[in-house]
């Protein structure tokens, strides 16, 4: 059942985008969610599209896939469409009883919408693609030079791997958890939001313990293999950019100007009228 | 009175790159009382299976039917279910939570909707059933050690008092005497309360002491079925699954290749034993 959570999941198939360096990808999903705020027309957004689908396209990953993880953003996203389409001022449409929705509103709230959708399937593009390892890695090597002012970037970076790392593992402890005490008579669903709560101790309990369990564990295990932070380490598998990764950076700086460009293309088109 | 399942299919993530076919059209029927041993390699899908039997995990085609009413059937109570068909987990001493003893093997009982006293009732039966002595029943369960954890996890099933004992691996991890113990009062349920047991292990050795039938699964497929002795008789086709038979099967085998007139039916250490004594004493050296 919790199974199915799929937001951020690596999907584990062979593509251009999932060979690419990480620090790549991370570097372009900066670009694309940079790009999603300078946008403010409909040429913006058409320009955003075509990239999101071509980066859809070359990780090779179904589509189906990666809007099953918008159903977690589903309840954001009704609130904010209804915000903007209900309580924008401008030039009105119609009317149901107080509830006014103008022209600016529709656009607002589309806009608006399209955003979110792009945000939340532009940054899975990169989850989908990556390993959490190779995510963390990309990141601790583009922050690197934090190191400089004493930033423990490594401990860091070590830290988010751990958790990222635990969370298939705590989900299939929950999931073996739940069904144990659903074998025992237990019941998760019904009843009001009191007896919920109540209803979740015989799992957390457990849950928390092996947690700590596990953390001790690992704690144990690291310090058995000499760990001790950053200082000195060297890595299996260095990170290195490839021709590919070149080629990535063009295409975000042609796609960064495109925005750029069709951003400020109405602005200019006016100023041309009014010269002329 | 049965377990019965027809053409079971279940598939993990259907439709995705992550897609794995646990349970390929697997077919039986398990009568009342019988104590089976249900064996596999890892990823075999035993625990998959024995999922299905209580209703924890719903098939992606194919019924099971207890007692012949169908369980995936609209308006079947799979509550009813569960405290009929008890199924301890693999380490089912992680899913202990409470302050004491007694409390936790009361949650079942509780969750039946019992009263206090009567929950209680029945956490001390059960309490007694798996062993547990009484000095320990208003300890934290936390403090115990291994083998009594999983003591007290168990009697937190039993205390449903259910028909059917389903055990995922009841010894791993155990101790040789542990898991001694612990199988004798599994067997001890068999005989005298005549409740159905499915015992999954990978030790053929323990399987093959206390079960009448052995269900080997490869694959999500039931690769044999039958008594351990019809089932050891494919000894090496069990060793092309990752399995094996019990080591005194391959000790007869060997007896017979050097010419003794050795039986090869033997499945545990007593009959092994048994058997060389009368070819010994056929010898007329005994």
């Amino acid at each position: 059942m919790i199974r199915e959570i799929t937001i951020g999941q690596y999907y584990p198939i062979d593509s251009v985008l999932h060979r690419m360096d990480p620090r790549t990808k991370l570097f372009g999903t900066m670009v694309f969610i940079v790009s999603l705020f300078i946008a403010d027309n409909i040429w913006n957004y058409v320009i955003a599209t075509v990239f999101l689908a071509a980066a859809i396209r070359l990780s090779r990953v179904p589509l189906r896939y990666m809007v099953k993880g918008l159903k977690a953003v589903l309840f954001l996203l009704l609130i904010s469409v209804s915000f903007n389409l209900f309580l924008t001022e401008g030039e009105e449409i119609f009317r149901i009883w107080i509830l006014r929705v103008t022209k600016e509103g529709v656009r607002t709230a589309g806009f608006m919408a399209l955003r979110l959708i792009y945000l939340v399937v532009g940054s899975s593009v990169m989850t989908l693609t990556t390993t959490p390892n190779q995510l963390t890695d990309g990141l601790e090597k583009s922050l690197g030079f934090l190191k400089k002012i004493h930033v423990p970037i490594h401990e860091i970076s070590m830290m988010m791997s751990i958790a990222l790392r635990f969370i298939p593992i705590l989900v299939e402890e929950t999931d073996k958890i739940m069904k144990a005490q659903m074998a025992r008579g237990a019941d998760f669903e019904s009843g009001n939001l009191i007896q919920k709560a109540k209803s979740m101790v015989p799992l957390f309990v457990p849950l928390f313990i092996s947690a700590f369990r596990r953390a001790t564990d690992l704690a144990m295990a690291m310090e058995a293999r000499c760990y001790h932070g950053g200082e000195g380490r060297t890595r299996m598998k260095p990170l290195r950019y490839r021709r590919r990764d070149l080629a990535a950076y063009l295409t975000y700086a042609l796609y960064l100007g495109c925005m750029i460009a069709a951003r400020l293309l109405p602005a200019v088109l006016d100023q041309k009228i009014r010269w002329l | 009175m049965s377990i019965r399942a027809e053409a079971l299919t279940y598939i993990y993530n259907e439709g995705t790159a992550l897609e794995q076919k646990a349970l390929d059209n697997v077919s039986f029927e398990i009568p009342d009382g019988q104590f089976v041993g249900l064996i596999g390699h890892t990823g075999s899908g035993k625990s998959t299976l024995i999922q299905h039997l209580n209703g924890l995990i719903k098939p992606t085609s194919g019924k099971i039917y207890y007692n012949g009413s169908d369980i995936c059937g609209e308006g079947y109570r799979l509550k009813d279910l569960r405290s009929k068909v008890g199924l301890v987990f693999q380490y089912p001493e992680h899913q202990l939570f409470e302050v004491t003893v007694l409390a936790d093997v009361c949650y079942g009982p509780r969750n039946l909707g019992l009263s206090e006293e009567e929950a209680a009732e029945r956490a001390r039966d059960a309490l007694s059933l798996a062993g547990m002595k009484e000095k320990y029943w208003n300890q934290s369960p936390f403090d115990l050690s291994g083998g009594q954890k999983r003591r007290v996890a168990i009697a937190g099933v039993l205390a449903m008092q259910p028909e059917v004992l389903i055990l995922d691996e009841p010894t791993a991890g155990l101790d040789p005497m542990g898991r001694d113990e612990i199988l004798e009062q599994i067997s001890r349920l068999h005989r005298q309360r005549g409740m159905t047991i499915i015992l999954v292990s990978h030790s053929m050795e323990d399987v093959a002491e206390y079960a009448d039938r052995l269900m080997v699964m490869n694959r999500g497929r039931l690769a044999f079925d039958g008594t351990p002795r019809q089932v050891f008789e494919h000894y090496r086709e069990l060793e092309e699954i990752g399995l094996a038979a019990p080591q005194v099967t391959y000790l007869a085998y060997a007896l017979r290749e050097h010419g003794l007139d050795m039986r090869t039916d033997v499945t545990t250490v007593k009959e092994a034993r048994d058997a060389i004594l009368e070819l010994a004493g056929m010898k007329g050296k005994r």
